[in-house]
């Protein structure tokens, strides 16, 4: 279940936050240089991009307000260490809450050993919600 | 003797024939179990385990990931 697979049982029939995490976010590693990465990310059609080790153990976040410092800047400068990741199987409701509590756009959801499941937007879980009344 | 085992190992067990046991009450078994996990709660789990179980293959059991 933190891992994000298949479960059985009444909740499996709603979306969870690994379901509605977006597994294309960009990826980078810590030395890369911040002008490289947000011109991949935005040629990906993004403003954030998730710091992973080689096993995309998650390290940081790059979101927009990252993504605007000095291009020449490494990664592991740049980067918002340890942001608060959530696991796959948590429920829409919760996340919505927990997002709107921390004043978070997007979160990384991970499994419970660190590996990226990928990035769930607010407004993913929003419109989803919204969407199952 | 019990031990301790990971993710993929629990699901290569499983795909040979492990049984797999949630021991979590009811609500919780209901709302979520990993895929064809017999539920045999912990208060029952000393009364019921020689009969729900095949004592020839091994035994999964498992309960909540809190991390």
């Amino acid at each position: 279940m933190a891992a994000g697979l298949p479960t059985e049982g009444t909740n499996a029939e709603h979306p969870r936050a690994g379901d509605l995490a977006r597994k294309d976010v960009p990826t980078c590693g810590l030395t890369e240089k911040l002008g490289d990465v947000k011109a991949r990310a935005q040629a990906q059609g993004w403003d954030a991009a998730v710091v992973v080790n080689e096993e995309r153990v998650v390290f940081g976040l790059l979101r927009s307000k990252e993504l605007d410092g000095d291009p020449q800047q490494p990664i592991d400068k740049a980067m918002r260490p340890g942001p608060s990741t959530f696991r796959p199987y948590v429920s829409l409701h919760d996340m919505l809450h927990a997002m709107a509590d921390h004043k978070l756009v997007n979160a990384p959801i991970t499994t419970s050993d660190g590996r990226l499941v990928g990035l769930l937007l607010q407004q993913d879980v929003a419109a989803a919600m919204e969407k199952e009344k | 003797m019990p031990k301790e085992i990971r993710r993929e190992e629990v699901r290569a067990m499983v795909a040979a024939g492990a049984q797999l046991v949630e021991v979590l009450p009811s609500p919780e078994y209901e709302e979520d179990h990993l895929p064809g996990a017999v539920h045999l709660p912990l208060r029952r789990l000393d009364s019921e385990a020689r009969t729900v179980l095949d004592p020839d293959r091994p035994v999964i059991v498992y309960c909540w990931d809190t991390t």
